[in-house]
C-alpha cells in the first residue's frame, strides 16, 4: 500500500471507531433520561406508565406515615392542585421534612402509587429544589418572590454536593 | 475598616491587572525592554493586593463582623476559628476571591520561575493571566463584593452551612482551585505562543512542568471531594455523575490529556496545533466548571433570574474567553506553521498510541460534557426539567476508558517514531501471560466471577506487570552496576509516568472490587439486636446524647465482629445544628487496607417501643484504593514537576531546531 492509502485506512478506522462511540454514546443517552413531571400531570396520566420519572412537589404535612418494619414510609407529594401518593424504601434523607420541598424518582405503579427508589433532598435548608418550585410555579401556585424561604438569596451556598 | 481596605485593596489590584494586561503585551510587540520589564513586578504587586483582601475577608469572618453580609450569611459566633477561616470561600463571593488568590497565586510563581524564559514570551504570558485576573476582579467588584456591608449589622450570623462545616472544607476547595486556576498558565502560555508567533517544542517544554503542577493539585482536590461525600454525605457512594462532580471532572480529563499530547509535542515537535487547542480547552472547561458550581445555573438556570447581573457578566465573560481564544487560533495557528508535513511515525509507534489515548479522553470527555449540559439547555429552551441518570455515565465512560487502559500498558513501552510488532509482542508477552490468567482465577477465590470483575482486575494487573516489566527493562538496559546508581541513572520523570500509571491500576482496583463486591443494606435495629452483613456482625450496642461545640449529636456504638471476636467499634451521630436547626448525619467507618466497615444512623422509628432505628450498613471491600490510586496519580505528577529537565537554562537546552525535528540525534525512519 502507498502512504497515501495506508492514511486512509487510517482515518477510516479512526471515523469508524467515532461512530461507534457516539451511537454508544446517543443510545445509552436516550435511555437514561429522566424527565420531570409534577403531581398535575400525574393526575392528567400525561406521565409515562413504564418508566421511571421524577416527580416534585411539597411532602404533604400529615401525610409521612411509617409502617411497623420502620423502613417503609408513606406519603403524599402535593403541587397544592393534586397530590400523588409515593411510597419508598430506605433511610430518608436529612433535609426530608413535611410540608418542605422534596423530589422522588421511581415509577408510578397500577395502582396509582407512585413507588420511589430515590428521594433527594440533599440541600440546604432554606432551599427549595428547583424541580418542586416548578411544580408550584406551573399548578398555579408559585412560592412568593425568591426560591428561598424569606432569606436573603443563598445562592452561595453548594447546592448538592460540598 | 477592615472590610473597606480589603476592598480597596481589590480596586488597587485592578489597577495593577489591567497595567499587567496592556504594558507588557504592548512591550513585546514593539520590543520595548522597559515596557516588557514591568511584567514581573505587577504580577508580583497584584499578587499582595489580592493576598491582603483575602487577608481582611479571613479578618473579618474571624473577628465574627456580622456587618459585613458575607460573614453574617456564613458564621457564626459559636463555630470553631478554624471552620470560621473556612468560611471565608464557602460563600459564593469569598470561593471567588479565593479563585482570584490562586490565580494572582499562579502569576507570580511564574513571574518567579521563569528566569530561564525570554522577556517577551515571560510578558505575554504574564499579561494574559493578567486579562483573567481583570476579568475576575471585575466580576468580583461589580456583581458579588465579598466585603458588602449589611445595615444595621446582625447580631448573630446564620451559621456555615453543616454540609461545610468538616475538615474537607479545609483541603478540597483550595485543592480544587489551584488545580483549575493553574490551566490558566497552559492557556497563557498558549495564547502567548499564537501572539508571539513562536510554537515550538521549547513552547511545550515549558509549558510541562506547569500543566502537570495545575492537574496534580486538581487530581488531589478531586479525590478529596470524592473521599469528602463519601464520608460525609452518609450515601456510601464516591462518585455520583453529580453535575457539580462533573465539572470538575471535564477539566480533569482535558488536563491529562493535555499533559500526554504536550509529551508528544515536546519529544516530538508534532500534535502542536492539537496541544494548543486541550490547552483552551482545558481553561475554558475550567472556567465553566467554576461558574456551573459558583453561580446556581446549576440547581436551577432560574437563579440567573435571581441576579441577572452576575448570569450575564458570566455568559459575557465566558464567550469572550473561549472566542476569543479560538478566533485567536483561527487567526494564528495556520500561519504558524503548524500544519508542516507530519513527522512520521508508523501504526503502532508511542505517537499513534499517545493519539489514540487522547482521542478516547475527548470522546470520553464530550459524553460528560453532553451529559451535564444537556439538560441545563433543555431547561434554559423551556423545553422541560430532565436529568441524566448515572447509568448513562457509567455505560459510556466504562467501555471508552476499558482499552486506553490497555493502551495504557503498551505505550510507555513502545518507541518513538515506530516499533516492529515481534518487537513489541516480545516485550508484551510475559506481562500478559501473568495478568491474564491470574485476573481469571482471582475472582473464584473472591467468590463470585463476572466477567466485569475479570476485566477490571486484569485491566489493572495489565497496567502492573507491564509497568513492573518496562522498569526491569530500563534497568537491565542502565550502564551503572549497583541498584542505586540504576535508579538513579533514570529521570524523575521516567518513574513519575509509571508511578502515575500504577495509581490508575491501584484506583481500577478500587472500582472493580467496590462495583463487584460491595453491599449495602437499610435496616430497623433496636439497640441489642444485631445483623449479619456478609462475613460481618454488627450490633447495635447503645445510644446517647454527647454535645458538640455548635451542635447536638445523638451518638449510637456499635460493634463489628468477625467469627465471633470484636474487631471494630463505631460511632455514628446524628448532629442537630444550633443555628440552622439543621440535621446531618455523620457515618462512622472502620477503614482498613481490604476494605471500609460503614455504619450510619436514619431516623428513630416511630412508635417502636424498643427504641429501634433506621441504621443503613455498608460494607465495602477496596474502596480506599480508589482515594490512594488518585493520591499515586497526583504523587506522579509531583515526581514529574520536579523533573531538573524543566529548570536547565535555556541556553543549555538542545538546539531548537533539533527538537522540532524530534530527530534526538537519529535520522527519522520514514515509511
Amino acid at each position: 500500500m502507498k502512504p497515501r492509502h495506508k492514511r486512509f485506512v487510517w482515518i477510516l478506522a479512526g471515523l469508524a471507531v467515532v461512530g461507534v462511540a457516539t451511537g454508544l454514546v446517543l443510545r445509552a443517552f436516550s435511555s437514561n433520561i429522566v424527565a420531570f413531571h409534577t403531581p398535575t400531570e400525574v393526575a392528567e396520566h400525561k406521565t409515562p406508565q413504564d418508566r421511571a420519572f421524577r416527580l416534585g412537589g411539597l411532602v404533604t404535612a400529615g401525610s409521612l406515615k411509617r409502617t411497623t418494619d420502620g423502613l417503609t414510609v408513606s406519603f403524599t407529594v402535593t403541587d397544592m392542585a393534586q397530590s400523588v401518593p409515593v411510597v419508598f424504601t430506605g433511610i430518608l434523607p436529612d433535609l426530608f421534612r413535611e410540608g418542605k420541598g422534596a423530589v422522588v424518582q421511581g415509577k408510578i405503579g397500577p395502582d396509582g402509587i407512585f413507588h420511589a427508589n430515590e428521594v433527594l433532598a440533599k440541600h440546604d435548608e432554606n432551599y427549595m429544589p428547583p424541580e418542586a418550585a416548578e411544580a408550584l410555579k406551573r399548578s398555579g401556585h408559585p412560592i412568593q418572590g425568591e426560591i428561598f424561604a424569606g432569606q436573603k438569596p443563598v445562592t452561595t451556598q453548594p447546592a448538592a454536593k460540598p | 475598616m477592615i472590610p473597606e481596605l480589603g476592598h480597596f485593596a481589590l480596586i488597587l489590584a485592578l489597577c495593577l491587572a489591567l497595567t499587567l494586561g496592556i504594558v507588557p503585551m504592548v512591550g513585546a510587540a514593539r520590543g520595548n525592554a522597559r515596557m516588557t520589564g514591568t511584567a514581573r513586578a505587577l504580577a508580583q504587586g497584584q499578587f499582595l493586593f489580592i493576598a491582603f483582601a483575602f487577608g481582611c475577608l479571613v479578618a473579618s469572618f474571624l473577628g465574627n463582623d456580622f456587618s459585613v453580609m458575607n460573614v453574617a450569611s456564613n458564621s457564626n459566633t459559636k463555630l470553631p476559628a478554624y471552620y470560621r477561616v473556612t468560611a471565608s470561600w464557602g460563600s459564593h463571593e469569598g470561593s471567588i476571591l479565593l479563585w482570584l488568590l490562586m490565580l494572582s497565586g499562579w502569576t507570580f510563581a511564574v513571574s518567579i520561575f521563569s528566569r530561564n524564559l525570554p522577556d517577551a514570551v515571560v510578558a505575554r504570558v504574564l499579561a494574559v493571566m493578567g486579562w483573567i485576573s481583570v476579568g475576575f476582579l471585575l466580576f468580583l467588584l461589580l456583581t458579588s463584593n465579598p466585603f458588602a456591608r449589611l445595615v444595621p449589622a446582625a447580631l448573630e450570623g446564620r451559621d456555615l452551612n453543616p454540609l461545610l462545616q468538616d475538615p474537607g472544607m479545609i483541603y478540597h476547595p483550595p485543592m480544587l482551585y489551584m488545580g483549575y486556576v493553574g490551566f490558566s498558565v497552559a492557556f497563557a502560555f498558549a495564547v502567548a505562543a499564537l501572539i508571539g508567533g513562536k510554537l515550538d517544542a521549547t513552547w511545550a517544554r515549558w509549558s510541562r512542568p506547569w500543566t502537570t503542577a495545575a492537574w496534580m493539585f486538581l487530581t488531589v482536590g478531586i479525590c478529596l471531594g470524592s473521599a469528602w461525600a463519601y464520608y460525609t454525605l452518609g450515601w456510601g457512594g464516591w462518585w455520583f455523575w453529580d453535575p457539580v462532580e462533573n465539572a470538575s471532572f471535564m477539566p480533569w480529563l482535558a488536563g491529562t490529556a493535555l499533559i500526554h499530547s504536550l509529551a508528544v509535542t515536546e519529544k516530538r515537535g508534532i500534535f502542536k496545533s492539537w496541544t494548543v487547542l486541550l490547552a483552551m480547552v482545558a481553561f475554558s472547561l475550567s472556567l465553566l466548571g467554576t461558574f456551573l458550581v459558583r453561580s446556581g445555573v446549576l440547581t436551577s438556570v432560574h437563579a440567573f433570574a435571581t441576579d441577572p447581573k452576575r448570569g450575564v457578566f458570566i455568559l459575557t465573560f465566558l464567550a469572550l474567553v473561549i472566542g476569543g481564544s479560538l478566533l485567536l487560533y483561527a487567526w494564528r495557528a495556520p500561519t504558524l506553521g503548524l500544519a508542516r508535513a507530519p513527522r512520521a511515525f508508523t501504526p503502532m509507534a508511542r505517537e499513534s498510541l499517545l493519539l489514540i489515548n487522547n482521542v478516547l479522553l475527548v470522546v470520553a470527555l464530550l459524553a460528560v460534557i453532553l451529559g451535564t449540559l444537556y439538560p441545563l439547555f433543555v431547561d434554559a429552551l423551556g423545553a422541560g426539567k430532565i436529568s441524566v441518570g448515572p447509568p448513562y455515565f457509567d455505560s459510556v465512560f466504562y467501555p471508552l476508558m476499558a482499552p486506553a487502559l490497555v493502551l495504557m500498558g503498551i505505550g510507555p513501552i513502545a518507541r518513538w517514531r515506530g516499533e516492529t510488532w515481534p518487537e513489541l509482542a516480545a516485550k508484551l508477552m510475559w506481562p500478559l501471560l501473568i495478568s491474564l490468567p491470574v485476573a481469571v482465577a482471582l475472582p473464584f477465590l473472591l467468590g463470585r466471577w463476572t466477567p466485569l470483575v475479570c476485566l477490571g482486575l486484569w485491566l489493572a494487573l495489565w497496567i502492573f506487570a507491564t509497568s513492573a516489566f518496562a522498569v526491569a527493562r530500563r534497568f537491565r538496559a542502565t550502564a551503572a552496576t549497583g541498584w542505586m546508581a540504576k535508579i538513579a541513572a533514570n529521570s524523575p520523570s521516567y518513574y513519575a509516568m509509571h508511578i502515575a500509571h500504577i495509581g490508575i491500576a491501584v484506583f481500577v482496583i478500587g472500582v472493580t472490587m467496590v462495583k463487584g463486591f460491595e453491599s449495602e443494606r437499610d435496616v430497623r435495629l433496636a439497640p441489642g439486636e444485631s445483623v449479619n452483613e456478609g462475613a460481618y456482625a454488627f450490633r447495635f450496642v447503645s445510644i446517647g446524647e454527647r454535645p458538640g461545640p455548635n451542635y447536638k449529636a445523638v451518638q449510637g456504638r456499635f460493634e463489628v465482629s468477625r467469627n465471633g471476636t470484636v474487631i471494630e467499634t463505631l460511632t455514628p451521630e446524628k448532629r442537630n445544628y444550633f443555628a440552622s436547626g439543621q440535621t446531618m448525619t455523620n457515618a462512622a467507618i472502620a477503614s482498613g487496607l481490604t476494605g471500609d466497615l460503614y455504619v450510619s444512623l436514619g431516623e428513630p422509628i416511630e412508635g417502636a417501643t424498643d427504641g429501634a432505628w433506621g441504621v443503613r450498613i455498608y460494607v465495602k471491600p477496596f474502596v480506599d484504593w480508589i482515594w490512594a490510586g488518585c493520591l499515586l496519580m497526583a504523587l506522579g505528577g509531583l515526581l514529574a514537576v520536579c523533573d531538573r529537565r524543566y529548570r536547565l537554562k535555556t541556553e543549555r537546552k538542545p538546539k531548537a531546531a533539533d527538537i522540532t525535528s524530534g530527530a534526538q540525534g537519529v535520522p527519522a525512519a520514514g515509511d
